[in-house]
């Protein structure tokens, strides 16, 4: 310890004069900016203005944007007993075609997105989450690498793989539906619904459905073997996994304007079981516009924000107008808990 | 000359060695157990000392070896209970219960642990670079055939002989044969061991005294055995054979290595300790370690986090077990879609209370996020920066001595803002520990007619100015041809320049003077080139009596051990004449004695004995013919003190032959037994000669203050700080002290505790112990109720509580030490005096533990080194009185001043950086963490995390740990000059209220505020709908980046939000932080995505083409952080804190204008402040102020407000 410091003994020719620099010195110039009244009461007018313009603006753009969802879960099942729903459902003999009439309340001008929404369906499980193989999907090469996917990872447990594998897309969503205007068929355009970087890096070109829903436990829908992945558009978009447990995913376009009052015939394949889990499933159309407004929410988020800042502003001012008080006051810069013999 | 000292060459009564001590008694333990070791000396390489094994010369203070480095630093880190929790989530996370993938949760502890390892290693390879410095210094080492060889120090093997030069270092403990004296003494400076800068004298054995010449060790064989490698520095017992015949050793004859050779040509010696066996590497003891009060705190908001963290866990696993549960009824499926019916055992319905048990460990996992890996390595980087500030302040940097201030641990930097009371030592400290010679009363008349600091403090405190002294002092400055002396201060036209021959009692006063010259210790170092006698001794009061007496005259030039001599002024010839004085004995100085005296025979063959000591013993030691001036001697005395000067009384007698021979037996007995009660023995010895005195006079040192004493009290004072001295000095002195640097002042009412009082001296005459204990208890125990009933009568009055060291041993006792510490706290300024260095320590714990708040101490001794260690915080002045302080303290600073900027400035913004950046680290992760809870209510509680492995882990480490180092490093609430014109703002440290548990809950409450927020908005507003214009709907891949980047916008902009200080490096940080975190998105976006998994081309394809990812983003910052912006508003307008009407004052431009800063700071002023503004203000106060209160204190005030009303 002492051999240490022996060589710190003071008066060395080096001086141990600091540098004084304004960094060192912790005096660099800086902004020092304080909450007076008139920086808050500007802050939060110019916020409720700027919020409640986005948030109007927002509004209007949601209002316009013309929905139809219709739930069909119940209505396309002949029982009630969930036993016989079941049977019915897993049975892929029985004849499941359902229709449905929409009626167009306000034109709609294309492109129509139609979607599918499923209600109490975990595809944030991480079970189901990580039920995949991302290289599998990728190429050929790996098409053995299904570790990630059990319990549908082979056929029967044997060397077979299945591609592609795992619980998602094993529970691929297979309802399908057709639409006709006035007996006319409306054709859905089921291409480019899924992300771009999906179809052309994430699913492979050349990698082909094999053993998919072959054996066991049948669970979703079938893949045609002759398309590749990256063409299978329905499942690149299932595969995206949802954040909650009610989501809509998108089923395709219509490239047509839907007229008002007009009515939509829908022929639904009812094939997806969610039945067993208590859930709902809903067919839905819907424009979209410049973005902001296909969800009403964010239009009133700014509504609220924007007038809470208002209101702040509105009662900081009265305050400030019926009571000023000169925030240097020292009659506040005080810690004397007891009266002073100094106070008068 | 020559001749003379080789007639008493070997003579054994030079006063450090107190004869030859026999064999038997002390050194009968030699081969026992604890005293087995045997070297042979100068035979390294025979058979016999090759049997023995002892360690190399070689010192390490490394902590670790290359080896040892990895498992040992590591271990270091995982002690700490986060860096082991996230160990161990780290090992989990290679299994398969992790949420996210193993590396990404390496990394992070990589990174960390890895900086924290380097700052480790860094340190630990400068301490390895002084450690060769050290080791391969060179010394001569006997070669076996009588030549000398220059070997390395760690060379070194027992039983070398070796030779060392003039001002250089032993390199390990040696036993010293000979040196280039003829006596074989040697002088030794001890100032790396005790502080000490005096030199101490050892001296060989007279049997190896005459090993002259390098030839001479050829032969040279001894065997040693003495006792075994031990921590003690001032004991050594052993004996040496030298041609079969034992010769015992003592201490005087060993040289510790750390020490250095002085005033010596050279040194012979055999190394008896090598390396870690020497004494002062067996004495060095590592500092207690202390850890700030903030961190003690921070440690169980850790801890309650990871309660938190366990509770959300549970919750979780049972949610998640009870839904597992339900997926399976028989053969039934529920969620046929996870296939329950095969599950592994994380995810089996049929296992499920299982599949929540390992559950609830990945749910640990995942929700870690809520503890904040980088705290511990950002807090440390944070105060090391701040230790450079602070040592690198030009404003704490002394110019004459080139000190700068030098934190020596960064970890209680932000402690210095929270000091409750100080503990000061005042000798070196308050004071300058300058001694100058300034007064003296000889023979009744007192001389000398400076004055002191105290007296001028005393005649402006009363007002009267000091008339003609003023004028003469502009004087002297003004045309002082004559140098200043140090140590000496006296002015008096009689006595200099030999002018005391014609003074009526000269005779008198030439004694006085050879007293002066010949009563001490100090060596005298003769410049060879100018003939100028400088001294070096043990006290600066000694040096300044030898200054004194050389200056009138009487000028002390060469000792040897037994003689003293003197360049006298012969009052007849009125010539100088040189006299030798036989130094026969030194009866040394210590605290019980408190005198001290030597006696000599002068060259007539007069047997004198030399006193100098306190009054109190001196006084009863005279005799009754030495008493003739004991009246006026006393009266100046009582002076002197209230001057605030040191005093001593001089006295001598001359003694007998046979007084004499009798007491030298009785000395040599007491000195010579080893039994315990030695000290005993030899004060009785002492007592035999030690009376009968005859007075001569007294004299007078004053202690001067420090620069700038008064000004920093006064602004601690201000500051709310309390200051309690604690001194060795008596109470007249500590008293004026007092007065000097106004912690004391008029109308302050003092509560004096003593046990001066008649009847326990009445007691101590008769001389029982028991009764005097305990009629002394119960005195202290009368007047310290006394006192606190007097508090508790007057409602609104200051109290200065006085205590002498005799009656703190019985307040200090367990029962009566929370009703002194009661009394002592109720008072504004208290002092100790003549406390001991135990009692400081003793005291300063009392303070510690039994208020709870944190203290400091500051000293500069190596008798405030336990104090130092004792408080919270112990700054050591790096002054003249060594190194001993320092080098137990945990900051060093050169002047008391600097402990103004040192606590009012670098305390309060370190412990206002450090609370805040601690506060808004939680709050970061607790808005963060619980993002990540709310996510998993909605994905039942499969610990599915939000975001992607890699956002989860670089959260800390990257995008918001640099702001907040920032804010750490550089934030200012206000600048330094607002901290010291307005230094009341340092309660905010004092009264906790920046780190207090309400704060810290707040900040915890406002990031789940934060995270609901966030989390509502974002997954609201990402709702089933379109999220872009192509139709698209936002999945688990487009929540999580969008409420991450919220997250990321919304703690970096709370951070901007809550400092007031913006330079350009905040800026950076914190709009750097944001940008990272986008550049990120996107470099991450564009690698493969085997690398980027669900982050792929997130950023490009999915998040920048949509608008309602940006309207998203500005919607739920602005909701975000409008909770807070509100709080901060309305509490700057309606309740602001003392820094924010600072900054206030500041913003109207006000802090110019003087009147309204003084009424600003007056009415911080409380009634109990002390310092010379509220000094003055208690004077001018009667004027504006309450009369009626002023004149009743005046009434019941007698002591002390009797001229209140005058004034």
């Amino acid at each position: 310890m002492a051999t240490n410091e022996s060589c710190d003994q003071p008066l060395r020719d080096d001086s141990k004069k600091q540098i004084h620099s304004k960094f060192i010195q912790q005096e660099l110039s800086a902004w020092k900016p304080i909450l007076t009244p008139g920086w808050v009461i500007a802050i939060f007018i110019i916020l409720g203005v700027v919020f409640i313009l986005i948030g109007l603006l927002a509004f209007y753009a949601s209002v316009h944007v013309e929905e139809l969802v219709e739930r069909y879960d119940v209505d396309c099942v002949p029982f009630t007993d969930k036993n016989k729903i079941t049977k019915y459902i897993r049975d892929s003999s029985s004849n499941k075609t359902c229709t449905k009439t929409l009626r167009v309340q306000k034109k709609m001008k294309n492109p129509i997105y139609v979607y599918y929404q499923l209600h109490h369906f975990y595809q944030n499980h991480r079970r189901y989450v990580r039920s995949r193989s991302d290289k599998q999907l990728r190429s050929t090469k790996h098409e053995y690498e299904t570790k990630e996917c059990l319990p549908i990872a082979t056929v029967n447990n044997n060397s077979k793989p299945i591609v592609p594998c795992g619980l998602i897309a094993w529970s691929l969503f297979n309802d399908t539906y057709q639409f006709s205007v006035n007996s006319k068929v409306v054709e859905v355009d089921r291409k480019d619904i899924a992300w771009k970087s999906d179809r052309d890096y994430k699913f492979g070109s050349k990698v082909y459905p094999k053993n998919f829903q072959s054996s066991g436990m049948i669970g979703g829908g079938k893949l045609n073997e002759s398309i590749p992945l990256s063409k299978q558009e329905d499942l690149i978009v299932w595969m995206r996994t949802a954040a909650f447990s009610t989501f809509r995913k998108l089923y395709g376009q219509i490239k047509v304007d839907l007229d008002a009052n007009s009515n939509i015939t829908v022929v639904i394949q009812n094939n997806f079981n969610i039945y067993e889990f208590g859930g709902k499933k809903q067919l839905v159309l819907s424009t979209s516009n410049w973005s902001v407004g296909t969800n009403k929410f964010l239009g009133c988020a700014y509504l609220y924000v924007g007038g809470f800042s208002l209101v702040v502003a509105i009662s900081f001012t009265i305050t400030y107008v019926l009571k000023p008080r000169p925030l240097g006051d020292p009659a506040y810069l005080s810690w004397n808990k007891y009266p002073s013999i100094y106070e008068n | 000359m020559t001749g003379r000292r080789r007639k008493i060459h070997f003579s054994k009564i030079y006063t450090f060695r107190c004869g030859k001590s026999s064999v038997k008694d002390d050194h009968h333990q030699i081969g026992g157990p604890g005293y087995s070791r045997v070297v042979y000396c100068n035979e390294p390489k025979s058979f016999e000392a090759s049997l023995t094994e002892y360690a190399d010369n070689y010192v390490k203070s490394t902590k670790y070896t290359p080896a040892t480095f990895l498992p040992k630093s590591l271990f270091e880190q995982f002690r700490r209970v986060a860096n082991f929790f996230f160990l161990v989530t780290a090992i989990l996370s290679f299994t398969k219960i992790a949420p996210y993938s193993a590396v990404s949760s390496v990394l992070p502890l990589v990174i960390v642990i890895g900086a924290t390892m380097i700052k480790e290693g860094v340190e630990d390879y400068r301490r390895k670079r002084q450690d060769d410095e050290v080791n391969s210094r060179k010394v001569n080492v006997h070669q076996g055939d009588g030549t000398f060889k220059q070997c390395e120090w760690k060379e070194l093997k027992v039983g070398d002989v070796v030779k060392v030069q003039k001002d250089e270092f032993f390199p390990a403990d040696l036993l010293l044969l000979s040196s280039s004296y003829d006596d074989a003494i040697c002088y030794v400076e001890t100032m790396n061991l005790d502080g000490e800068t005096n030199l101490k004298l050892k001296q060989a054995l007279e049997v190896t005294s005459s090993l002259h010449e390098e030839s001479s060790f050829k032969d040279f064989k001894a065997v040693v055995k003495c006792e075994d490698p031990n921590a003690n520095l001032y004991t050594f017992v052993g004996s040496m054979e030298l041609e079969e015949q034992n010769h015992p050793l003592e201490p005087q004859q060993l040289l510790l290595r750390d020490s250095k050779l002085r005033n010596t040509e050279y040194i012979y010696g055999v190394v008896i300790f090598t390396g870690h066996e020497t004494k002062v590497i067996q004495n060095s003891t590592d500092p207690p370690s202390k850890r700030s009060k903030i961190e003690k705190k921070m440690d169980k908001i850790i801890y309650f986090l990871f309660g938190v963290l366990f509770v959300m866990a549970f919750i979780g696993s049972i949610v998640f077990g009870i839904v597992t549960k339900d997926d399976l009824h028989g053969e039934r499926m529920k969620r046929w879609y996870l296939r329950p019916d095969n599950a592994n055992i994380f995810f089996d319905p049929d296992r499920a209370p299982l599949a929540a048990i390992y559950h609830f460990l990945t749910a640990l996992m995942l929700y870690s996020y809520l503890i904040p890996i980088s705290l511990y390595v950002s807090i440390e980087i944070v105060k090391v920066l701040q230790s450079i500030f602070i040592n690198q302040d030009i404003e704490m940097y002394h110019e004459e001595t080139d000190t700068p201030a030098h934190a020596r641990t960064s970890n209680l930097n932000e402690e210095l803002g929270q000091i409750d009371t100080i503990l000061s030592d005042k000798t070196g400290t308050l004071t300058c520990n300058s001694m100058e010679f300034i007064k003296c009363s000889v023979a009744g008349t007192p001389y000398g007619r400076g004055v002191t600091e105290v007296e001028r403090a005393m005649a402006k405190r009363y007002g009267t100015a000091l008339l003609g002294t003023k004028d003469k002092k502009n004087d002297t400055v003004e045309n002082d041809t004559k140098p200043h002396i140090k140590g000496y201060n006296f002015e008096d036209e009689r006595i200099t320049d030999g002018n005391w021959v014609h003074e009526p009692h000269s005779e008198v006063i030439q004694k006085f003077l050879r007293l002066l010259a010949i009563c001490h210790t100090a060596i005298p170092d003769v410049d060879e080139n100018t003939g100028k006698v400088t001294y070096e001794a043990e006290s600066p009061d000694e040096a300044s009596f030898v200054i004194a007496a050389s200056e009138l005259g009487f000028e002390f030039y060469k000792r040897t051990q037994t003689t003293v001599s003197i360049n006298e002024f012969d009052p007849v010839s009125h010539t100088k004449v040189q006299r030798d004085y036989d130094l026969l004995n030194v009866l040394e100085f210590n605290s019980t004695r408190k005198r001290m005296s030597v006696i000599v025979r002068n060259e007539e063959g007069q047997l004198l004995l030399l006193c100098k000591g306190a009054d109190s013993v001196m006084l009863e030691r005279l005799a009754k013919s030495g008493r003739q001036f004991e009246n006026e001697t006393r009266e100046h005395v009582d002076e002197y003190a209230d001057a605030g000067l040191r005093t001593l009384l001089l006295a001598y007698r001359e003694l007998t032959e046979e007084e004499y021979k009798e007491f030298d037996e009785k000395f040599k007995a007491a000195k010579n037994s080893v039994s315990a009660d030695r000290e005993t023995l030899i004060d009785d010895a002492t007592e035999l000669v030690e009376k009968d005195l005859i007075l001569l006079g007294a004299t007078a040192v004053e202690d001067k203050l420090q620069q700038g004493v008064p000004e920093c009290i006064d602004k601690l004072a201000q500051a709310g700080i309390k200051i309690w001295v604690l001194t060795g000095d008596k109470m007249e002195t500590a008293i004026n002290i007092g007065f000097a640097c106004s912690l004391l002042r008029q109308g302050m009412k003092q509560i004096i505790v003593t046990l001066e009082t008649p009847e326990i001296k009445q007691l101590e005459k008769v001389g029982e112990k028991g009764p005097i204990a305990e009629a002394s208890k119960k005195s202290i125990l009368q007047q310290i109720s006394e006192g606190k009933d007097l508090i508790a009568s007057s409602g609104n009055e200051a109290f200065a509580l006085i205590i002498d060291g005799k009656s703190l041993v019985y307040a200090l006792e367990d029962d009566l030490k929370k009703m002194f510490l009661d009394l002592a706290v109720a008072c504004s300024s208290v002092i100790c005096c003549r406390s001991s260095p135990k009692q400081k320590a003793l005291v300063t714990r009392l303070v510690k533990e039994e208020t709870g708040k944190t203290t400091l101490a500051i000293g500069d001794g190596a008798n405030d080194v336990g104090m130092l260690q004792e408080a919270d915080i112990g700054v050591g002045i790096s002054g003249v009185e060594g190194m001993q302080a320092v080098m137990s303290s945990d900051i060093s600073i050169a002047q008391f001043k600097y402990l103004e900027r040192l606590l009012l400035v670098h305390g309060h913004w370190c412990y206002r950086r450090i609370s805040s950046m601690i506060c808004y680290f939680f709050y970061k992760n607790v808005a963060f963490g619980f993002t990540l809870f709310f996510y998993e209510a909605y994905a039942s509680f499969t610990a599915q995390p939000a975001y992607n492995d890699w956002f989860l882990s670089l959260y800390n480490v990257f995008f918001t740990s640099l702001p907040v180092i920032a804010m750490g490093v550089f934030d200012q609430d206000v600048s330094a000059r607002f901290c010291l014109k307005f230094s009341l703002l340092y309660q905010e440290g004092v009264q906790n209220v920046l780190f207090s548990w309400r704060r810290i809950i707040g900040w915890m409450l406002n990031g789940v505020c934060s995270a609901v927020i966030i989390f509502f908005l974002c997954t609201r507003a990402l709702d089933v709908q379109a999220f872009k214009k192509d139709g698209k709907t936002a999945g688990l891949d487009v929540l999580g980046p969008t409420m991450y980047t919220c997250v990321v916008w919304v703690v970096n902009c709370q951070m901007a939000l809550s400092i007031s200080y913006f330079t350009l490096i905040q800026h950076i940080f914190i709009w750097g932080g944001i940008c990272l975190w986008y550049l990120f998105l996107l470099a991450y976006g564009a690698l493969p995505p085997s690398y980027s998994t669900n982050a792929y081309k997130v950023f490009t394809e999915a998040l920048a083409p949509s608008a309602s990812y940006w309207f998203i983003t500005l919607c739920v910052v602005i909701a975000a952080l409008i909770p807070y912006f509100s709080y901060k508003s309305i509490q700057m307008r309606f309740f602001p804190m003392y820094h924010g009407m600072i900054q206030w004052i500041r913003h109207e431009g006000r802090s110019e204008d003087p009147d309204y800063c003084n009424m600003v700071r007056q009415r911080s002023i409380r009634h109990t402040t002390v310092g010379f503004t509220a000094r003055s203000m208690a004077r001018t106060n009667p004027l504006t102020g309450s009369i009626h209160y002023q004149t009743s204190t005046a009434r019941t005030n007698p002591l002390t407000g009797s001229n209140h009303g005058q004034r």
